[in-house]
């Protein structure tokens, strides 16, 4: 949903004002217009959008940003305090606390990433599919759902990465297995409110198969719902991430994951706060970022739903 | 109520009948998400890299003797057979011999529990007591300052590693301030002079008058139980604010309003209690929650809970342990969540008839 490539040149604003679109794309691009503007109010929600921003450019341009990718020891200067060579001090093996925070941020884009892209197409599947069908395959496929629903999210991740081994990937796949069944809800939800639609029964008519109008005419009307709850949970899928990497199950040494990073600076709490206490901000704030996001896309996205 | 003729008549099933059905669908679910737990437990017990019967005999065992255990465990059954069998020992409470403390596992998860129900709880209420009358404050000062500060402390209460708080709270509180006690339960010399037939350390110590004891354990615990409260803080205080919201827009407070009704009854009296019928299944999911939460904040503090045990029996690849503490913190989180929604049902007259 990019205006960038404007057919009209200078008359871009009249061409996504224009109350009689004249094709599909310029309707679409109308509607994110309208949702770009009314976002933009938010303050709340801008300043997430920044900060989510700021991550990605950090993850992006990370060799510029830095001096070194914080994986060398330097045994000399370790446990500096802050100063204007170390803007966050050094950690036990005197890396650069603050490289290792930017180069942090593409493991942290890379678990999210990973996470959504496992979790939203399983959920759509599973959802749509329930939804569309109905009938005894939507009673099996909502029992599970609600199973995996009523477990504890934390323990089982825990468990799973107890069977699979500790690292990274099997962090991003503990997560996963626990976090799809709230997708599956909501793509089957919106499913049950659009099946009966004329639109759904006309393109029924003109003969087009199952799948077609699964994927044509009922995904895209999930769609939103779908990533409106993944940018919300987002921040609890970074906080679980850097919860196992606390533990010592996520992402192992010398990555510098944030997680691990508050783990390993644990050890120097009392004499030298910075090393754990830089990490944990950076979860924080990243976190934060995208609840205001969240908040703010769901507002634009799906205006029916208040606090939920 | 209505006798049973006019009710089948208009087709609605008298109250009592109806709750009882609701209660049985609840049952019914209850089983089916145990089932559920324990396929998933069971199936990672077994795709475990880890041999279980080199477990039991070790790596120089003899052929034989692998053979003997290996039948011994069953593992030569069908898969269904093998998990009838350990869904029935979990039903009669055997989750195995835990390798790290040579006891059974269910020994250990009674020694370890109470610690992290003590925590759990003392967290609840501190979001309760806190965090319902600042919701609520929130709403009706809707868009002022209050409501801003609210909003801003739930969002961070949400988004902020809890480990990383219980850190900050020990650098400063007891490492700068010295107002608390640090890690564990209890200090050293206070260990074991008190009996402990709940295993609750600020109950036993109350019943038997220790109160010096009592103090020591309370300033060992409200740090941490401070750090899960401001977690549970932040979601009730969400959900309360919006709940009061939904009702102050009733039409009925507009007719307690124009009754002439204080300001105080129409919040407290009509709004509120509305409010808190729908507060119960949020309470409900936060105790749950903070149950299962709690591992990352106790091990933060050394605190011998049901996380830690967790946690420490997977670095000592003890699965039995593991397992059987997955089963049980997942037992009492579903249990929570099912109680408060049968709660809620019985609370609330809608959803009563």
């Amino acid at each position: 949903m990019s205006a960038a490539a404007d057919p009209q040149g200078a008359g871009l604003r009249a061409w996504l004002r224009s109350p009689s679109p004249a094709s599909t794309w310029q309707a679409r691009a109308q509607r994110a217009y309208l949702g770009w503007v009314a976002f933009r109010a938010n303050p709340i929600a801008m300043a997430g959008l920044l900060i989510v921003v700021a991550l990605v450019l950090a993850a992006i341009f990370a060799p510029l940003l830095t001096g070194s990718r914080g994986l060398d020891p330097d045994l000399p200067n370790r446990l500096l305090p802050p100063s204007a060579e170390h803007w966050l001090g050094t950690d036990q093996l005197g890396r650069d606390i603050y490289d290792r925070l930017i180069w942090g941020s593409r493991v942290t884009l890379y678990i999210v990433g990973l996470v959504s892209i496992i979790v939203a197409p399983i959920g759509l599947a599973v959802g749509t599919l329930a939804g569309y069908a109905g009938g005894w395959v939507d009673t099996v496929l909502m029992r599970i759902v609600d199973i995996f629903l009523a477990f504890p999210r934390l323990i089982l991740a825990l468990a799973f990465v107890a069977a699979l081994g500790p690292g990274l990937e099997n962090a991003v796949l503990a997560i996963a297995l626990t976090t799809w069944s709230p997708y599956a809800r909501i793509a089957r939800a919106e499913v049950l409110t659009i099946r009966k639609a004329d639109y759904i029964v006309a393109a029924e008519a003109q003969g087009a198969s199952t799948w077609r109008i699964l994927r044509k005419h009922v995904v895209p009307l999930c769609l939103a719902s779908v990533i409106v709850r993944l940018t919300l949970d987002m921040a609890g899928i970074i906080l679980t991430a850097a919860g196992l990497g606390f533990l010592g199950l996520g992402a192992q040494p010398p990555l510098p994951e944030w997680g691990a990073m508050i783990s390993t600076g644990r050890d120097f709490l009392y004499d030298q706060w910075w090393v754990p206490t830089a990490p944990g901000a950076a979860i924080f704030l990243v976190s934060l970022g995208f609840c205001l996001l969240g908040d703010g896309l769901r507002d634009v996205l799906d205006p029916r739903s208040g606090e939920a | 109520m209505t006798d049973t003729n006019s009710a089948a008549a208009t087709g609605k099933l008298p109250a009592a009948p109806r709750a009882l059905r609701a209660t049985a669908s609840a049952l019914v679910s209850l089983a089916l998400t145990f089932i559920g737990l324990t396929a998933i437990t069971f199936v990672i017990g077994r795709v475990m890299p880890a041999d279980p019967v080199l477990a039991v005999v070790g790596d120089r065992a003899s052929e034989e003797a692998y053979q003997r255990v290996f039948l011994e465990m069953g593992l030569d059954r069908p898969i269904w057979e093998q998990y009838l069998t350990y869904l029935g020992q979990i039903l009669t409470g055997d989750f195995g011999t835990s390798i790290m403390t040579t006891r059974p596992v269910t020994e250990d998860i009674l020694r370890f529990f109470p610690a992290t129900l003590e925590l759990a709880t003392l967290a609840t209420l501190i979001g309760c007591v806190i965090g319902i009358p600042l919701g609520v404050w929130a709403a009706v000062n809707q868009g002022r300052w209050i409501d801003h500060c609210a909003r801003v402390l739930g969002l961070a209460g949400y988004s902020a590693p809890v480990f990383w708080l219980g850190m900050l709270g020990l650098l400063i509180f007891y490492g700068n301030l010295g107002w608390v006690a640090g890690p564990g339960r209890i200090d050293i010399y206070y260990d074991g002079l008190v009996e402990d037939p709940t295993g609750v350390i600020l109950f036993d110590a109350a019943w038997h008058g220790e109160w010096e004891i009592f103090w020591n354990a309370f300033s060992h615990l409200i740090l941490p139980a401070g750090v899960l409260g401001l977690y549970a803080l932040a979601y009730i205080a969400r959900m309360t604010r919006s709940f009061m919201l939904d009702q102050l827009g009733q039409e009925y407070v507009l007719a307690a309003r124009i009754k002439g009704a204080s300001e105080f009854s129409v919040i407290w009296r009509h709004a509120f209690r509305n409010v808190l019928v729908q507060l119960i299944t949020i309470i409900g999911l936060t105790y749950a929650s903070l149950l299962e939460g709690s591992v990352l904040t106790e091990t933060v503090f050394a605190w011998p809970g049901i996380g830690q045990y967790i946690t420490t029996s997977l670095f000592n690849a003890d699965m039995n342990a593991v397992l059987g503490g997955t089963v049980v913190v997942g037992i009492c989180f579903v249990g929570i969540n099912m109680l408060s929604d049968l709660l809620y049902r019985f609370a609330d007259p809608r959803a009563r008839t």
